[in-house]
């Protein structure tokens, strides 16, 4: 599977690139231990002009460089942990609506095509605005607008595996039906699981990224959104301060976007695209 | 002192360019920010109000941009000795712009029963009135309970404008169908107003003072982006940019402009003077070694240079230097970090976070939040910023829910009028963002502000408001950050447009345009 994996380059490519970004946001304090809001230089510097400033410097002086690096840990942070939220409540309700029917199933998603019918930016907008724009709110909010296609996704794999008939041989051998969806059905569901995760991740710091630019950031955390948000007003004489975190945000989103197209070419043994089989 | 320096020689100027022949004609497009919620000048007295009922409404005297009284609807005035009566003589042929004509009655009408009832800040001074009296159709006379240094400036037009008595008398005033198409005496009669899009006022042929005003019509253009204002002022749509209504990093580009004239001048009877609120009720705020080391902590200049643009003064306390009676005779707050960390290793500061609340008014207050939480954990102090809304801001403010926050007041040219509000004892009521918020108590101060209001002689009053100001700048009741200054932009044709301490809204009176 890895060796699938592997001859897609364009999931090769993608793991590099987050690799990186990982790796820029694990050293942020060590490269620019003064932290994204210092002010360093004078405002508006250019960027390549001067040696320390290869990005330029902001509204305030403060470097953009330190800003980009120390934003990609809030934005990976707020990506990842929003994704894990998110399937914590799809997996677990999409499972038990797909493997039990009957009204456990009519319920679980009547709930949740309520979720579904509200437009998820303006859902994520109005939570943030209740609960006061923190990390923790905003990954929330993320969460509680991601959840539902997980859950749909879930309860049709569930439904899919749950009539295969080693789900039947278990039955037989008298395991509890707890016990026949966590060990038998759920493991055999998790491929598209994971695809669909890569991508959430993906979504998740795109939407964060759109919060802060319209000021519902959490003000104490230097974000990629929050420096495009804060550049807006002065995009016209000073392009870099949006331009830079714009492709930050691109190339993470990209990189995540083929890293899951590569895991679903790898792990659907069925599907064999051109060059990759 | 450069600053009114360079005050004085812009006036001179403008009254220089008097010498040539001021042209008729013309129409002003003005931009008007946010659309204001009625025009009503009696009713309602928020800045958009101001700015577009000060040429339609008037009061009984002008201010300069010195703060002198100047004649307004009353062409001269005489204050008794002991500071208890003071007596105006009126205009003679003023008229309503209905054609009523404008009588002593409708200043007892006003002062006594119309504003009394409406205007709050107006009130509080009124409370040192006795009895307001027109012994003949062109005198009143206002006799005071005691002395009140600052009673001659109540009379500019958003703090007692003239209302017409033969429309208000014995109606409900807020509910008066007339409040949608105002009456006044002032130079400029209210035509239309197209709610979203703008305010047409046109020239008042009947005046009082020959030749004014000179211009045929005004619009005031709602304009709800800041950008599109920018572009708008850019492609020649609109002439003038009050201050305020675009944001500062626009200001630079648009001054550059060719023929494009600005001015900082205009607001100095408001003299807007931004600061902290420090909570000196709890918490380190509460420490008076804390707050110093807060003002010394601060890189006022920085935030004046680069966030303000280079507009604006660090002010040296509670008083702004175009206010009346200011004294710049205090502890001076330079930026020295040293002695910030100093100051909170011997209050024994352990680190508690301190929350500031940003005032929620766009990009530029929130960069100076961000910018002054650094300057704070630069010496070591925890800050975090509360995110907020205007909703939320005037909820904690007026609960006390804080531990600094961001704000910014007028002070209506007079110590007594707009500044002791904030600092003494008796103006500590919760439910209010406009008054003593930090909770500073000090029984001997007070003592001194309620004095220096009652004293009527100038040297007198100076000497009492140096002594307070010495006195309260060592305790930082709240820390004074930057003395606002909101440059008004216009293009160079339009001359005369400031001429006043309230600087647009009662300038248009005086404009005209270079064909």
């Amino acid at each position: 599977m890895i060796r699938r994996f592997a001859s897609n380059k364009g999931a090769v490519i993608g793991v590099l690139i987050l690799l990186i970004v990982i790796g820029l946001a694990l050293s942020a304090d060590l490269l620019f231990p003064r932290g994204p809001w210092a002010m360093v230089q004078r405002p508006f510097l250019v960027p390549f002009t001067m040696d320390g400033f290869p990005l330029g410097t902001d509204t305030l002086g403060r470097d953009v460089a330190a800003g980009l690096v120390h934003g990609a840990r809030v934005s990976l942070l707020v990506g990842l942990v929003s994704t894990i939220v998110a399937l914590a409540i799809g997996v677990p309700l999409g499972a038990v609506a797909g493997f039990y029917g009957g009204w456990a199933d009519e319920g679980a998603m009547r709930f949740t095509e309520f979720f579904q019918t509200i437009p998820n930016f303006a859902l994520a907008i109005v939570l943030v605005a209740i609960l006061e724009p923190t990390l923790t709110s905003i990954t929330l909010a993320i969460a509680i607008v991601s959840w539902p296609p997980v859950a749909r996704l879930v309860r049709a794999e569930v439904m899919a595996v749950k009539s295969r008939e080693y789900v039947d041989a278990a039955r037989l051998a008298g395991l509890s039906n707890i016990r026949i969806l966590t060990g038998e059905v759920l493991p055999n569901t998790v491929s598209p699981i994971i695809v669909m995760a890569s991508l959430m991740v993906a979504t998740a710091i795109l939407l964060e990224s759109s919060l802060s630019f319209l000021g519902l950031g959490d003000p104490n955390a230097m974000s990629w959104g929050y420096m495009i948000g804060a550049a807006r007003t002065v995009i016209r004489s000073a392009w870099w301060l949006s331009f830079f975190p714009g492709v930050a945000i691109l190339v993470t989103v990209l990189a995540l976007n083929l890293i899951g197209e590569g895991l679903n070419d790898a792990l659907n043994p069925h599907l064999s695209r051109k060059g990759t089989a | 002192m450069q600053y009114l320096k360079a005050t004085t020689f812009l006036i001179a100027a403008a009254f220089a360019g008097h010498a040539f022949a001021q042209e008729a004609g013309g129409r002003l497009d003005i931009v008007v920010q946010p659309e204001p919620p009625g025009l009503m000048l009696g009713l309602v007295q928020n800045g958009p109000t101001q700015l577009v009922a000060g040429d339609i409404y008037e009061g009984l005297l002008r201010y300069t941009t010195d703060l002198e009284p100047e004649p307004g609807l009353a062409e001269s005035w005489e204050i008794s000795e002991d500071g208890l009566t003071y007596t105006f003589h009126l205009h003679e042929g003023v008229k309503w712009h209905d054609g009523e004509p404008f009588t002593a009655e409708d200043v007892v009408f006003s002062a006594d029963v119309f504003l009394r009832e409406t205007h709050a800040r107006l009130r509080a001074s009124l409370a040192y009135v006795d009895t307001i009296t027109a012994p003949d159709d062109l005198t009143v006379v206002f006799k005071l309970k005691e002395p009140f240094g600052p009673f001659i400036s109540v009379f500019e037009v958003g703090t007692m404008p003239m209302i017409p008595k033969h429309i208000y008398e014995g109606t409900d005033y807020a509910t008066n169908e007339m409040n949608a198409t105002p009456i006044g005496t002032g130079p400029f009669k209210f035509e239309a107003w197209e709610k979203g899009s703008y305010i047409h006022l046109v020239k008042n042929e009947d005046y009082y003072v020959d030749g004014l005003p000179y211009l045929d019509e005004v619009y005031y253009r709602v304009i709800p982006d800041a950008a599109s204002r920018a572009v708008a002022f850019e492609t020649g749509e609109v002439d003038v940019l009050p201050g305020g209504s675009v944001e500062n990093w626009d200001v630079a580009r648009l001054t550059e402009m060719d023929g494009v004239c600005s001015t900082g001048s205009g607001w100095e009877f408001f003299a807007p003077l931004a600061w902290m609120w420090l909570n000196n009720r709890e918490g380190p705020t509460s420490d008076v070694r804390f707050r110093q080391a807060i003002m010394y902590a601060m890189d006022r200049e920085f935030v004046r240079d680069v966030v303000w643009n280079g507009f604006g003064k660090i002010p040296t306390g509670p008083v702004a230097s175009a206010t009346n009676f200011y004294s710049d005779d205090v502890t001076q707050y330079d930026y020295d970090p040293d002695k910030a960390k100093a100051l909170l290793e011997e209050m024994g500061y352990d680190g508690e976070t301190v929350r500031v609340l940003p005032l929620p008014y766009g990009e530029t207050w929130q960069r100076w939040a961000e910018a002054v939480r650094q300057n704070l954990s630069e010496v070591g102090i925890n800050v975090e910023i509360d995110s907020t809304d205007v909703a939320g801001w005037n909820e904690k403010t007026s609960q006390w829910d804080y531990d600094m926050a961001f704000t910014y007041l007028y002070q209506y040219g007079d110590p007594a009028l707009g500044v002791s509000r904030n600092y003494t004892a008796d103006r500590i009521q919760k439910g209010s963002p406009w008054n003593n918020v930090e909770g500073y108590e000090n029984p001997g101060l007070d003592a001194k502000w309620a004095a220096a209001a009652t004293m009527t002689d100038a040297a007198e009053r100076q000497a009492a408001y140096d002594e307070i100001q010495k006195e309260i700048v060592d305790d930082v009741p709240v820390a004074w950050l930057l003395e606002l200054e909101f440059p008004t932009i216009y293009r160079c044709n339009v001359h005369d447009l400031v001429t006043t301490g309230i600087g647009l809204n009662d300038g248009i009176r005086n404009a005209w345009i270079e064909q």
